[in-house]
């Protein structure tokens, strides 16, 4: 019924589709390109670059680097621990908070900090909490009769610098999730927990029936996409064992961290390769936890 | 009878009551554990040097052991090496960057925003539900893929100039990047779309154009999101860590996250000055604590929005 604006309409979406053309599209494509270069000097010839043909062997390295895997270990077991965790325990206060006559605009108020915090800057205070002589942990530890452990130096065992890593990003992951469950529950209608009172159901059951089924669509969303996050884990890392990334320097790299690694060293011929071979590799695990997304949620997780 | 049944009232109350209590509790617990770290940071960076080296470390410190020397300390010229002259942490160099930085882009993005915005939710063409299926597709792919390409184009501009990089380099360098927002425009768009279609064939009648329309009448309703947005976007600019670090090429270039780490310790020894360390990290938190605090609501009226997607 109106009339068509066609030319009008894209000298509208322009500034942003410019934009987005070239420094979203093109990157995208360019990446994979570079991904297969072979000698790839990015900055020689006055930036222009230069390559001595094309090779899938870029790919061949990085599945033979073994810091590489170490970067899919380390990314996948702090995503795949870290998410399940702050999704349950958040989705816990967030009942709770529900449960509460009063304060809830007060506690809803403290569980968001994190969300507004330099990831760096509250990285370094965890360190420091962390700390095997300074930090608060180990005081803790001592109460109960255990000898101080070095979490994050030079001695911290993998196990030790991991349950850090894990601690300090649940604790910042959990702001965004209370926040998105609290207002999850809001719309959740009433009638529902008004039947369950009737029958007499247990607080759990009406957890376990109600609200975890009903909230269930925006459960799995919010998985997905914390997950995704969490297979990008970069500034956490850097936050917590600075640019060394562990103790031991490269014990605690993630995908990410190695992308930037092999970036950084453009210098080296190829090297620049191998930082886009392995964020293709990143693409397409986060590509494949974005179809299944969209596969569940066609299916419909109610119930 | 009755009897019972007061009973069962009576447990009913008390067991609430326990309930609440343990609710309480919880949630308290939960606080405290989000607190400590500020809590540490601050402590920390209040410890004078003898304080900070007790083992173990003091939990609690009275207000007169309270002093400043660590803050002080952050502004002192540095004597010898690369960086002579200059403070220890510039951070009053760090923060007008950031505030530069995140205006222009802020600024930026919001203009495309809202354009792309207004065309997505008011105008007819041709191929419009492909664009924006494309664009709600690009938020799902890692950032880390694009900054490899984006590398190389701020290069080939000029902007990442080893021998003689400009402060406008670095401007155009960390803003054009970042002008514009799928997620934005897609949350804009929502705001967009409910306003009635009445308004727009009205002023249509009364002869409005298109962008009159979008500055006089839809900018206004769409105020509250606008602002949102606004905010949410320029603390963008406080987070920002590997692109500014990986495009400047001079310390006075960079933003607040790039001087934090590593800065306070010393490349000899290896030892770390966690009390300046953690000054400079409570200077850093501070800004975004006061932002969150001015503008709560906007805040996390935003942030809980961009969970509810689709």
């Amino acid at each position: 019924m109106e009339t068509k604006n066609n030319l009008k309409a894209w000298f509208y979406l322009a500034p942003m589709l410019i934009l987005m053309a070239v420094f979203t599209f093109y990157p995208l494509i360019n990446a994979f390109i570079i991904s297969f270069y072979k000698d790839y000097l990015p900055l020689a010839n006055n930036g222009v670059g230069s390559i001595t043909g094309y090779t899938l062997n870029n790919y061949a390295v990085i599945f033979k680097n073994q810091l590489f895997w170490r970067a899919i270990l380390n990314t996948f077991v702090l995503a795949f621990v870290s998410v399940p965790v702050s999704i349950m325990v958040s989705l816990f206060i967030s009942v709770s908070l529900k449960a509460i006559p009063k304060l809830k605009g007060f506690f809803q108020t403290v569980f968001f900090l994190p969300y507004v915090t330099n990831a760096i800057a509250v990285g370094m205070a965890f360190a420091v909490l962390f700390h095997k002589d300074y930090g608060l942990f180990n005081v803790v530890l001592r109460l109960f009769g255990i000898t101080p452990i070095d979490w994050i130096g030079g001695t911290a065992s993998w196990w030790a610098q991991m349950s850090a890593l894990m601690v300090f990003t649940i604790w910042s992951s959990l702001a965004f999730k209370i926040l998105v469950f609290t207002s999850g529950l809001e719309n959740i209608d009433k009638q529902y927990y008004d039947a369950a009172r009737i029958d007499s159901a247990s607080k759990w059951t009406i957890f376990k029936r109600i609200t975890v089924p009903l909230l269930s669509p925006l459960i799995l969303y919010i998985s997905i996409t914390s997950l995704i996050g969490a297979l990008k884990a970069y500034n956490s890392v850097i936050g917590l064992f600075g640019e060394r990334l562990g103790g031991q320097p490269y014990r605690m790299i993630t995908i990410v961290a190695f992308v930037y690694k092999y970036r950084a060293d453009f210098a080296f011929q190829g090297f620049y390769s191998y930082a886009a071979s392995a964020a293709i590799i990143l693409f397409f695990i986060t590509l494949i936890f974005s179809v299944l997304q969209t596969v569940v949620s066609r299916k419909r997780v109610h119930y | 009878m009755s009897d019972i049944y007061v009973k069962n009232e009576k447990s009913y109350k008390a067991k609430k009551i326990t309930f609440n209590i343990l609710t309480y509790l919880f949630l308290i617990a939960i606080a405290i554990a989000i607190l400590i770290p500020f809590y540490w940071m601050l402590l920390t960076s209040m410890k004078s040097d003898e304080l900070m080296r007790r083992i173990p470390p003091l939990l609690w410190l009275n207000p007169k052991e309270w002093q400043l020397s660590n803050y002080y300390r952050l502004f002192e010229l540095v004597a010898s090496g690369p960086r002579r002259g200059e403070p220890l942490f510039p951070f009053f160099t760090y923060m007008r960057n950031t505030v530069v930085i995140s205006i222009i882009t802020t600024t930026g993005t919001m203009i495309t925003t809202v354009l792309a915005a207004f065309a997505f939710a008011r105008l007819n063409f041709k191929g419009r539900d492909i664009v924006f299926a494309i664009l709600i597709g690009t938020m799902m792919i890692p950032g880390e893929i694009f900054i490899l390409t984006n590398f190389l184009t701020i290069n080939r501009m000029g902007w990442y100039d080893i021998m003689d990089q400009s402060y406008m380099d670095v401007i155009f360098a960390m803003t054009l990047p970042f002008m514009t927002s799928v997620f934005y425009i897609f949350y804009l768009r929502q705001t967009f779309k409910q306003i009635p279609n009445e308004l727009y064939y009205a002023a249509k009648v009364d002869g409005t154009t298109d962008f009159q329309y979008l500055l006089k009448i839809m900018i206004p309703i769409a105020l509250p999101t606008i602002i949102t947005i606004t905010i949410l976007n320029s603390m963008g600019a406080w987070n920002a860590y590997i692109w500014p670090a990986m495009i400047t090429t001079k310390d006075e270039f960079r933003l607040v996250s790039n001087g934090l780490r590593g800065a306070f310790t010393d490349t000899g020894t290896g030892r770390t000055d966690y009390g300046q360390q953690m000054a400079s990290s409570t200077l850093v938190t501070l800004p975004l604590l006061i932002l969150f605090f001015t503008f709560r609501k906007q805040i996390m009226r935003g942030v809980s929005r961009s969970g509810i997607k689709g």
